[in-house]
């Protein structure tokens, strides 16, 4: 493919790798000089050093050299590698980790980027499994903002990143994601490395990808990861995948008709905001609501959107319900509210909802006639208002756009850009004499959230010394024992009933990663693992909620937080079986009237892990890891954690195992 | 459900048996039974092993303590069609249910959130 294509038209292609054995005689002269000419570019590989003439005879060893068989080779492959170029690419964009896999269909731009490239930004990170090392990249932009990227092989190793590349979708996280592929039929190995190449490998993924690409030059490589890495930046975010050829990879640098390689300048596109028609039309409707409710998923990009928001809720007083896509709102304020809130809104504002229809109206799962009931939550007459920028890059198959739910206002833009103008917009459209009546509104909001905290206790509170432990009792060991640390909670859920969102005082943007995206398990180790290395770098501690089957998926990711020395705490929430899956199995017996069999254990068959029960203290000891447990006594579980907060302190990762109930 | 029939239940279960009504018949409920029966018909999968219920899973409701009467408890279970799946006698034999329902029963209150200081930070 496109060594082949550009050999016809160039003759420096003769210096391409499968002519290598004729290029060594010319390699000298070969040496490529690639110097950057482009406006906006930056210096690129290639630029030999010029040797100084001497007027000293020469040495015994240079006339050997010179006139001798050469015992070894040296750069057989004529001229600078290709992919250092890439790797001067790669540099430009401060791409801090790069989690991968190894593969050999990306061997060329891995010899570059841990030699040529030093291992410095990127740095290689080894990952046991492609779809840890995405998993690691997604963790690490909910800290960060900052994409990583990753190499996979372009078959089975995308294959196995799929998954994470599904959940970064989603979830609206940028990933470069860059394949290895060997295209040249004729000449690429035959057996493996053929197995492992396709046409089009970026089909797996194009899907659920923002933007995909096959360079066939190094010009073209620079200008598709410059331009990928800016298009997975652009809110709403998402990942890109690149094709890279391994020829491409490995022949040396050469140019077209003595044009110069550059590399394209990266400006950050602006994200879209609202239209300020409609941002005052919505303003106009929230202003004048009675009982205004402000609902968000992603809305939330940063520190700042947290604080827009907290300004937006409390000029309304209205009430703010956060489905947990990132750290939102603060849930300690008192405009923090629950589901329940929605049902008795006038004007409802969703912004980012991955699914804005189950929030306004429910689903029943009662098997009726197989397939549920839907009802409306809303009062007669509610007003909808939804910001979402996901309605800008909506595709066909994948079903992660939910369920069509009509509105009353509707701006494709991203919410943090266009909450500045929505703010400004009610601040200006809040009738005077509506604003005793929001007032009190608000001391309404400060009463029911004190209720609703004190609801929260009484419901921990119970079972708390139960054994197996309740998910309260483990939640609440753990904050005991993180509260005085800058803590961050690297899990997503961690399918403990949200005690962490309703008993910790979750109040920052990194207090807490917010879910997968598309809940395909096996996310969470590597994402708090990819989230833990970010805060290991901003001094934070790192603090995870750890589903057994979860971990289960690819539990490689253990050894590379211990390889690459990421403090964190994992805290095992061992149910001991697919809870989730387990639910469904038992819903179906009994819609059939049957007993579900259960084949020894506790769950339906199929559903529990247990007999044997796996030892995750003793998977993660040898992974590296300090280890303790099972714990099964409420009594030891305080104390343990106190141990592995020790160890997490003095730079390792620490798992507690522990037996729980089932959420 | 009267507070005088609650009154017996609450005698019978500190007696250690529950006198149960399943329609016209009653039944003697063994909570030690019960609490294997909780896990072989799955009732502890989304209520808890301890009936403590999750946010999630019973949407907040608790079982135990003081779980429904019987009455109001065994009508429930065998004819929800709301959430939680219904099941029916020839699956749960009322017998079976009955030993569930002293099981419940026999949980003891839990403590006081005032006084477990990690809920009171």
């Amino acid at each position: 493919m496109s060594r082949k294509d550009s050999a016809a038209k160039n003759a420096a292609s003769k210096l391409d790798r499968r002519n290598f054995l004729k290029g060594v005689a010319v390699a000298g002269a070969a040496a490529g000089a690639v110097a950057p000419q482009a406006a906006g570019a930056t210096p690129a590989a290639g630029a030999a050093t010029a040797r100084i003439p001497s007027v000293l005879p020469p040495s015994a060893s240079t006339i050997a050299a010179e006139t001798g068989t050469p015992a070894k080779e040296t750069n057989r492959i004529g001229g600078t590698a290709g992919s250092d170029f890439m790797v001067d690419v790669i540099k430009t964009l401060d791409i801090k980790y790069l989690p991968a896999n190894c593969a050999s269909s990306y061997r060329g731009i891995h010899e570059s980027l841990i030699n040529y490239g030093q291992n410095k930004m990127p740095e290689f990170l080894t990952c046991m499994h492609e779809e840890s090392a995405v998993g690691m990249a997604h963790g690490y932009f909910k800290i960060t903002g900052k994409p990583l990227m990753t190499l996979v092989h372009g078959t089975v190793g995308l294959m196995h990143a799929t998954m994470a590349i599904y959940n970064a979708w989603c979830d609206r996280v940028p990933v470069i994601i860059v394949g290895g592929n060997d295209a040249d039929a004729a000449h690429r190995p035959p057996g493996v490395p053929t197995f492992h190449s396709a046409q089009d490998i970026n089909a797996i993924v194009r899907d659920y990808t923002k933007w995909d690409d096959t360079p066939v030059s190094l010009q073209h490589f620079a200008q598709s990861f410059v331009r990928g890495y800016k298009i997975a930046m652009t809110p709403p975010y998402g990942p890109v995948m690149m094709s890279l050829d391994a020829g491409l990879q490995q022949e040396p640098v050469h140019t077209h008709n003595g044009e110069k390689l550059s590399i394209p300048k990266y400006v950050p596109t602006s994200p879209p905001a609202g239209e300020m028609g409609a941002v005052r039309e919505a303003a106009k409707l929230l202003a004048n609501a009675e009982r205004p409710v402000i609902i968000v998923d992603r809305a939330a990009r940063s520190e700042n959107g947290v604080r827009l928001l907290v300004q937006l809720a409390e000029a309304l007083q209205a009430r703010v319900v956060d489905i947990g896509g990132r750290m939102n709102f603060p849930k300690t304020h008192y405009l923090s509210a629950g589901r329940p809130a929605i049902a008795n809104a006038d004007v409802i504002i969703g912004m980012e909802l991955s699914d804005f229809w189950a929030m306004v109206n429910s689903y029943i799962d009662n098997g009726e006639s197989g397939i549920g009931i839907n009802q409306s939550r809303l009062k007669p007459g509610t007003k909808l208002i939804s910001i979402n920028s996901v309605e800008l890059i909506t595709k066909a198959n994948y079903q992660d756009f939910q369920r069509f739910q009509p509105v009353d206002i509707a701006m494709a833009a991203d919410a943090e850009a266009t909450l500045p103008a929505l703010l400004e917009a009610v601040k200006a459209a809040i009738p005077n004499d509506r604003k005793a009546a929001i007032e009190k509104r608000g001391e309404a909001a400060k009463k029911g959230r004190e209720e609703a905290r004190a609801r929260a206790r009484e419901a921990a509170a119970i079972a708390w010394d139960a054994s197996p432990i309740s998910t309260a009792r483990l939640v609440m060991e753990t904050w005991n024992a993180i509260k005085n640390e800058d803590w961050s909670l690297v899990a997503q859920s961690g399918n403990v009933s949200g005690w962490p969102q309703r008993l910790w005082p979750m109040e920052k943007y990194h207090h807490w990663i917010g879910g997968s995206g598309g809940y395909g398990v096996g996310y969470g180790a590597p994402a708090s693992v990819g989230a833990a290395l970010a805060n290991r770098d901003l001094g934070r501690f790192s603090v995870s909620i750890q589903s057994d089957g979860d971990l289960m998926f690819a539990p490689g990711v253990l050894w590379t937080a211990a390889k690459h020395k990421i403090p964190m705490l994992a805290v095992m929430h061992n149910n001991r079986g697919y809870h989730q899956e387990l639910m469904h199995v038992q819903r179906m017996s009994s819609f059939r009237n049957r007993v579900a069999s259960l084949g020894g254990d506790m769950g339906p068959i199929g559903t529990s892990i247990m007999n044997p029960d796996v030892e995750y203290h003793k998977l993660a000891e040898s992974m590296g890891w300090w280890a303790k447990g099972p714990i099964q006594d409420p009594a030891q579980l305080g104390p343990a954690i106190k141990e592995a907060v020790a160890a997490v302190k003095s730079g390792q990762p620490a798992l507690v195992n522990v037996w729980t109930q089932p959420r | 459900m009267t507070r005088s029939f609650v009154r017996v239940v609450l005698a019978a279960v500190a007696a250690g048996t529950v006198a149960l009504a399943s329609g016209p018949a009653f039944a003697a409920g063994d909570a030690a039974k019960g609490k294997a029966n909780f896990t072989k018909y799955g009732c502890w999968q989304c209520h808890g092993l301890e009936g403590q219920g999750s946010a999630v899973t019973s949407l907040g409701k608790v079982l135990a303590p003081d779980p429904l009467p019987w009455e109001s408890f065994s009508a429930f279970v065998r004819t929800t069609n709301r959430a939680m799946p219904p099941y029916s006698e020839q699956v749960l034999p009322n017998e079976d249910l009955a030993d569930i329902h002293a099981y419940l029963s026999s949980i003891p209150k839990g403590k006081d959130y005032k006084s477990i200081p990690l809920l009171n930070q």
